[in-house]
């Protein structure tokens, strides 16, 4: 029927449309991002020309040999590699001690009802809560007195605790999901309270963990505010604290500012590609499961 | 121990055991909490509450006599100091606007972006990556971004605008009165609306699609079907995003340090970057203190209004 018809294309034309506007707002969106990019990788004369050189006409690594030290003909302004080596070991010490022991909390808080559960629970979400330039101040003044200022270690310290509250309400979600008859048939056979945590619940809380990980990893390699006051010098300044330096000190290269800027960006665009789909799950999942 | 080994098989009244059986147990998952406990207490209650009790004293990191004077009668001298303090107000002033600009226009944005995007029929897993893209910048790369494209000389918005004709002479965005403000603000938006666009698209997908068919059948436009169908079954991932957009606002400072630095003649000062001048350039921790002290009531404050209006909502849709 013609009717039928109609109603067809007026539907393909609206889907049409939808996809486009759509496409445009998101390229829209990533312009600012694809821009570093690309002049991360020009050669030197196509930065900074009016009218802008829109697509690069030849890629060049010469801005990262420049950075770290490998061009003969321009000196090294910045270590490089001691703020990469800093953010990694910050973040691996992160990841590991605060998925651990926010695994350990939520799962005590998905299975135990105990007294003052719920306010335990409620003050470390609030402790999420706190700026983190307002915990760096208290934070300077205390670290000096036993040294840790300008270690790994204390920065690392510092982290797991801001990181520990939102991993342990990712698990507790998780671990809700996990029906208690499995524990319950492991405690029938015979298992304390710690075994079936290890044995039964650890293993199906691994996609959980996963997620809480890249998390972790990322709100570490990040950050900036707690970084710029306990570090001092590049024995521990991490690369968020090294890009502010850098920007301060070279205004004028802005290319190499978009080496360095996509050199901080390789962790995040790892683990994004790698985890699209269970990053929304890990999100929403308590929504949707109500 | 009793209750477990007299489970039956059937799930129904080993319900009740169930809990029985968990909430009986009292040491078990306090040994599991107490490490957390151990290092919040330690790294964030304890700074926290010796903070609060540095803004009441002069602390000032260079003249050490001056520590810990803590006399009840000066003891409120820093606050004072603040609340004459023309700067203090400006950075009050600028928070406040930046708060209610950045999170509302964000949250418009993210839903209409996720309503868009719901109704996209080709390539949603290459539109969501794309979408995620701005998740993988650091705050302060995204500030540096924004101080690239909005710079005088080299950036890429003069670069364009000139080149179009639009302007005549570059224009300094970021050190001109309401540009520098906006800047930030855009590049918190742009920073902020993908991740809750996400969370709402997620929503949005996740809600049955016969009431919507219900609807149509009874002649409900889209825009009705938005405001009384798709919006309030969406306040459960509303709240999702809000806590997490109220929970970065904070990540602003990052922003604002790189890109204006405050701004010339503070004019894109904010609370915390006030803060944290004070405390590096001028060594003044006790002043700094109380600003934060500030800060943080105001941020909570601040928290608790949205989840107020959410509930506030929440009740009026049902």
């Amino acid at each position: 029927m013609s009717s039928k018809q109609l109603t067809i294309t007026t539907r393909q034309k609206k889907d049409t449309f939808y996809n486009i506007v759509a496409a445009v707002v998101l390229l829209m969106w990533a312009l600012p991002a694809i821009w570093i990019i690309f002049t991360a990788f020009r050669p030197g004369n196509e930065v900074n020309v009016t009218p802008p050189v829109w697509i690069p006409q030849k890629i060049t690594l010469d801005a990262f040999l420049s950075l770290f030290g490998f061009n003969p003909d321009i000196a090294a302004g910045v270590p490089v590699w001691n703020y990469m080596w800093n953010s990694t070991r910050v973040a691996v010490l992160n990841t590991v001690f605060s998925v651990a022991l926010g695994t350990m909390a939520g799962y005590a808080f998905s299975r135990f009802k105990f007294r003052w559960s719920s306010t335990i629970f409620l003050l470390i979400m609030l402790s999420r809560s706190v700026p983190g330039v307002a915990l760096s101040l208290p934070l300077f003044l205390l670290m000096r007195n036993y040294g840790l200022i300008d270690t790994v270690q204390g920065l690392a310290f510092v982290y797991v605790a801001i990181n520990i509250p939102f991993t342990a309400w990712l698990m507790d979600g998780f671990f809700r999901q996990i029906p208690q008859e499995l524990d319950e048939a492991a405690y029938i056979d015979g298992c304390s309270h710690w075994s079936a945590f290890w044995r039964i619940d650890l293993p199906l809380a691994l996609p959980g963990m996963a997620a809480a990980s890249i998390f972790a990893f990322l709100a570490s390699w990040n950050e900036y505010q707690i970084a710029s006051i306990i570090t001092k010098t590049p024995a521990a300044k991490t690369f968020p604290v090294g890009l502010y330096d850098f920007t301060s000190q070279f205004t004028v290269d802005w290319r190499g500012m978009a080496a360095m800027s996509v050199l901080m960006m390789v962790p995040a665009i790892i683990f994004v590609i790698l985890t699209q789909r269970s990053m929304v799950q890990g999100l929403t999942f308590g929504a949707i499961k109500g | 121990m009793t209750n477990a080994n007299s489970v039956p098989a059937s799930s129904q009244t080993s319900t009740s055991r169930k809990t029985n059986f968990y909430s009986s147990q009292k040491y078990f998952p306090l040994f599991l909490i107490a490490p957390s406990l151990l290092i919040i207490g330690l790294v964030i209650i304890y700074p926290m509450l010796y903070s609060t009790y540095v803004s009441f004293t002069p602390f000032h990191l260079l003249r050490p006599e001056e520590t810990f004077v803590f006399a009840t009668d000066t003891m409120f001298r820093n606050y004072v100091r603040l609340f004459g303090n023309d700067v203090f107000w400006r950075s009050l002033f600028n928070t406040v606007i930046f708060l209610t600009l950045s999170v509302n226009i964000s949250f418009l944005l993210a839903l209409a972006i996720s309503q868009l995007l719901a109704r996209v029929t080709k390539g949603q897993s290459m539109m969501r990556t794309l979408l995620m893209v701005p998740m993988m910048f650091a705050p302060v790369l995204v500030g540096f971004q924004f101080a690239w494209f909005f710079n005088a000389t080299v950036g890429l918005v003069n670069n364009a605008l000139l080149s179009l004709g639009i302007l005549s002479e570059p224009k300094p965005w970021l050190v001109d009165e309401p540009t520098g403000m906006m800047g930030i603000i855009i590049a918190s938006i742009w920073m902020n609306v993908p991740v809750m666009s996400i969370i709402l698209l997620a929503g949005t997908l996740s809600l049955p699609r016969d009431v919507y068919e219900a609807a149509t059948v009874d002649g409900a436009g889209s825009w009705q079907q938005f405001r009384h169908i798709t919006f309030p079954l969406l306040q459960p991932f509303i709240i999702i995003a809000l806590t997490v957009l109220s929970l970065d606002i904070a990540r602003a400072y990052d922003i604002v340090r790189i890109m204006t630095g405050g701004g010339p003649a503070h004019r894109t000062e904010m609370i915390w970057t006030y803060a944290g001048r004070l405390a590096i350039r001028n060594s003044q921790f006790g002043m700094a203190s109380a600003m934060s002290m500030i800060g943080v009531v105001l941020g909570v404050l601040f928290t608790l209004y949205l989840f107020r209006q959410l509930m506030k909502s929440r009740e009026a849709y049902q």
